[in-house]
Formats: structure tokens, sequence, C-alpha cells
């Protein structure tokens, strides 16, 4: 196997894939958005217990592939206990991490997520929960599609 | 007589290339297939000798490069066994000539009231267009349902759903995920019957096996240059000449359309009617030398050559642990779809191209009919007439590998 596959399925990922975490609709939700990848027909639902602007709890529901499974995974494990500004600061960096490879500086799981970007046709993967929780975030109940979004 | 067939591969010039450190196995040709020379040669020497616009000029090329473009047209009628080159009219593929139907015939002829039969394993080339001619002419949608993962049409709802109301019947040939063939003679017949003008969706079978409008009996049959080795951007729509004659023109002045009082000899006969615009020529000549091409292999060859992979490729991945195979377990087209309990059909995609296998992994245009299996996307591995038996061992050695690093090997 070559280095760039074995970089995109790190061990994080392939975890979180294979045993997801928060995963289902929490039933005291105040929030939700949709996510959607029209060219692969991955799908993620992102919901929020929004305490404040505390996120209190996090889950998602959804089906794609492992990148995109994971990322949300992952996502929701960071996200909790987040407050708005700071989970918008997170994606900034993920995005920064899936675009041009560089791993965080601090110890993070996010950095399994750096070899996402040798592959471009599944950065939008990786970022799709991401986008649907941002939105559920904002209130926004327009549904997302990674094919609007340059990324 | 050395047969084309001997040296197959050579004819193909994209096969011959390493993907990520392996050699191209190309299983992607239910998306597009690759080209021959002849065909990329018939285009190059049009360009380079007799380029002009056609139908116009009345110097040497313009009257080189109309007949070259009505040869074609001559050439892909009798590929269909059409009854005249007028009945087939050159579009950019399947999609724009389900589009023509919809839209000329079927805002002619189409009112509230009427209902529109499709199946459940359309494309959504062969679904989109009739949605939007529904909506415009308050037709209602029918479909006639597939029967469950081995993937045939449920027949035995036919006579049922085939009322009076059902004005036109428009049906895949070949289904692009389920590889099923379906008995287009019968549906025709039946279509027929009930007074039911037909519309066959042929892009995955006009590459691959005999396509004989006459004895299919349909009135329309819609196909895409670029899956039959021809070059990307042309296809044609073939319709029986009276049905034609009757249609408004779908191009060239929009607001018409709607007019209700047409007369007929405010426009040019077909197939000029339904060609607004410099047409494709130089493309359409390069089909015309597909046609030859897939002619000289023999199409009752070609089929049971994809046929017969499609059917190995099918029992082989049959022993993997975990898979869902999609369509019919006895003949079928020359794909073969499957899914995997735990691994997601872009890993699997991915995991491949890594082996220089080209898969193709997604929802193939079928979303309907995937949410009606309870799936949301399949890998799919689809052959041609370059395709050989060791590209099955590599494909089937390649899901193996996939599966170990998963860790759902048995
Ligand atoms: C069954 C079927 N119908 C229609 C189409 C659309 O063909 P095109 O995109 O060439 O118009 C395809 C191609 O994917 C197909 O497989």
């Amino acid at each position: 196997m070559s280095s760039d596959l074995s970089d995109l399925y790190q061990h994080v990922i392939l975890d979180h894939n294979r045993r997801p975490r928060n995963r289902g609709r929490i039933p005291t939700a105040n929030r939700s958005a949709h996510g959607d990848n029209p060219s692969c027909g991955d799908q993620c639902d992102v919901y929020l217990r929004l305490d404040g602007d505390r996120i209190a709890d996090i889950s998602f529901e959804g089906s794609g592939c492992a990148i995109s499974m994971a990322s949300a995974s992952l996502m929701t494990t960071l996200l909790k206990g987040k407050k708005a500004d700071e989970a918008a600061g997170l994606y900034d960096r993920f995005h920064e991490i899936v675009t041009t490879g560089k791993e965080p500086e601090e110890i993070s799981d996010l950095g399994a997520f750096a070899g996402v970007h040798a592959f471009p046709a599944r950065i939008k993967c990786a970022t799709l929960s991401w986008h649907a929780a941002l939105n559920a975030l904002r209130g926004d109940p327009a549904p997302t599609t990674t094919e609007s979004h340059t990324d | 007589m050395p047969s084309t067939w001997d040296r197959i591969r050579d004819e193909f010039p994209t096969l011959h290339q390493q993907v990520n450190g392996h050699p191209l196995v190309y299983l992607d040709n239910a998306a597009t297939t690759q080209k021959p020379r002849a065909v990329m040669t018939a285009l190059d020497r049009f360009y380079e000798r007799d380029n002009s616009n056609v139908h116009r000029g009345l110097h040497a090329l313009s009257m080189r490069a109309t007949d070259a473009y009505e040869g074609a047209r001559a050439r892909v009628a009798r590929f269909v066994n059409a009854a005249a080159p007028e009945e087939i009219i050159f579009t950019r593929g399947t999609t724009e000539s389900i589009n023509l139907v919809a839209a000329s015939w079927g805002g002619a002829n189409l009112a509230k009231g009427d209902v529109i039969l499709l199946t459940e394993m359309e494309h959504h080339s062969n679904l989109v267009p009739w949605q939007l001619v529904a909506r415009r002419t308050g037709a209602a949608l029918r479909y006639l349902p597939v029967t469950g993962d081995e993937g045939l049409l449920d027949l035995s709802a036919l006579d049922r759903l085939l009322t009076p109301e059902v004005k036109v019947f428009a049906f895949t040939h070949v289904s692009n995920t389920l590889a099923t063939i379906n008995p287009v003679a019968e549906l025709c017949a039946r279509a027929r019957k009930a007074g039911a003008v037909t519309v066959v969706d042929a892009a995955q079978s006009i590459g691959h096996m005999p396509v004989d409008v006459r004895a299919m009996g349909c009135d329309f049959l819609a196909f895409s240059g670029h899956k039959m080795a021809g070059v990307t951007g042309i296809g044609a729509l073939f319709g029986r000449r009276a049905l034609l004659e009757s249609m408004p023109p779908w191009q060239g002045g929009g607001g018409m359309i709607s007019s209700v009082d047409f007369h007929e000899s405010r426009w040019k006969p077909p197939p000029e009617r339904f060609e607004a615009g410099t047409p494709n020529f130089g493309d359409a000549v390069a089909l015309g030398a597909a046609c030859d091409f897939l002619d000289s292999l023999g199409r009752e060859a070609i089929r049971q050559h994809d046929g017969a992979l499609a059917k190995m490729a099918y029992e082989r991945l049959a022993e993997l642990p975990g898979i869902r195979l999609l369509g019919p377990r006895g003949e079928r087209g020359g794909l073969v779809s499957f899914a995997f309990r735990d691994i997601h059909a872009h890993d699997v995609v991915t995991f491949a191209d890594e082996d220089g296998i080209a898969l193709r992994g997604g929802h193939h245009c079928n979303q309907p009919l995937m949410k009606r299996l309870g799936l949301t996307s399949t890998a799919r591995a689809s052959f041609y007439v370059y395709n050989e038996e060791r590209e099955i061992d590599a494909l089937v050695a390649s899901m193996r590998r996939t599966l170990k690093f998963f860790g759902s090997a048995d």
C-alpha cells in the first residue's frame, strides 16, 4: 500500500469509522442541519443541543465513506462543550489541515486527516459534517451541499 | 483472415499506461468507453481534409463535409436498422435525445389526465426530462416496479399499469446499475397494444449487443456515441418517420412550441427540423467510424464477450465475505454492481485505484432505484471489448486486499 493511501486511512480514521461516536439522533436536540454530497450521495445530519452559545450535546447520523463518517464522529467528540466561536475556529484549523496537509502543532486527532490533502476529491467528504454542524449552529435550516463550496 | 479481436488492445492507446505503479485495468466502461485508433483517425482526417460547415456552402469542402455528415447519418441508420437515414437525428447523446422527445413529442401530445409510464430502474436522464414535461403539461408519472436485488422488471404488474391513460412508456434496454437486459420487443408490443408510444434508452446496449429498432418495434431509441467507442459530444435519436414528421421543433424558436396551431410547412422536414444550429459534424463522422469498428468485431460477439466477463466477475465476487451483488444471476449486460456490508463504495474505489483499477462508485444516476433497494451507493465494474479475464483476477485480488485492510476478511 502506498504511503499516500496509508496516510489517508490512518488508524484514528479507521477506528472512528468502525466505532462511530455520538451516532444517532439526540432526543433533546434543539438545532439540526442536513448536509449532502450530491456527486457521491454522501449524507450527514448533525443534531445539537445548544445551551446559550455552548454545545451541550451533539450527534450525527448519515451514510458515506470512511473519511466522511470518521470525520463526523471525531467532530462530535471535539465540539461537545465548545462555544460557537470555538467551533468555527476548530473548523478553520481542520480546513487548513485537509487542504494543505500541514499537521497541527499541538497534539490533536485532527492531524489524522492531513492525508486527505493528497486526494483532492475526498476533501469534501471530510468537510461535509462540519458544514452541517456550522449551519446548525447558525440556525440555518437550509441543507448544505458540498458542491457549492470551493473546497 | 486476422480478426480485429486478435490484437484488440493495440487498437486502444489509452489502455497502455501505468496507474499508481500498476498497469491500468479500465473497468469503468459503462461511464464511457475508450476510443480505438480507427475512430481517432477518422476524426483527424475529417479536420485535416474536409472541415467546412455543412448544408450551406457550394464549394468543394462544404460539399465533402456535407457528404461525410450525411454519410455518417446513413451509417448510424444502418447500425440500428432504421428504415431511412431521415429517422436519425444527431444530438449530444442519450440525455439530449430523451429531452428532445419529452419536450417535442411530449409537449405536443401530453395533457392533464395522461400518464407517462417509466420503470424504477431508469437513469436520471430517462426520468428528469419526463418530470419536467409532466410538470409542464399536467401529465402524471407512473412506475413499473423492479423485483428486488435480482433486478428484473415486474412484468406481472404491466397489464395493470398500462391503462388507456398511458400515452408513452419509456424504459431502458440495459440497466446501468443492475445489468438487467429488458425484453424490449415484448415491452414495445404490449405498449403498442395499449396505444402508448415507446422510448428506449439504449445507452448501455448500443455498443454491447445488436440493436435493431425494427425488430424491437420501438418508436424512439436514444443513445450516446461515447459509450460505443465513439467520441464524446455526439449521439443520436432514432424516431419513426411518421412520428418525427408530426412533431414540432424543440429548439430554435422556444415560443413557438407552446403555440397550438402549428403549420408543418413552416419547418424543414426531419431530421433538419430537430437539428437547429451548426451540427456536430466532426464527431458524427467519428461516430460512423465507431459503427464500422464495432461491426468489424461483430456485435453478437461483443455481447457474448462482455456478458461472459460480467457473469464471471459476478461469480468470482460472490465468493467474497459480506458482499451484496445486484442484478440477474443469469444473462446480464456487461457490468456488475456490488456493495460490501461494512465498506463504503468510495473507499472500495479509492483502494482499487491504488491498484490501477478504474471502477465507478456512487449512485450511478439511479438514486430512486438505490433508495428502493435500501442502498446509497455501490461499486461497479463494467466491461468492454478489450477487457480480459486476468483483469477480473486483478479486481478480485484488489477487493480481497481492501477487505483485509478494513478488517472484514474471512
Ligand atoms: C442507462 C443510461 N441512460 C442514459 C445515460 C446518459 O448518457 P449521456 O450522459 O451520454 O447522455 C447513461 C449514462 O450514464 C446511462 O447509463
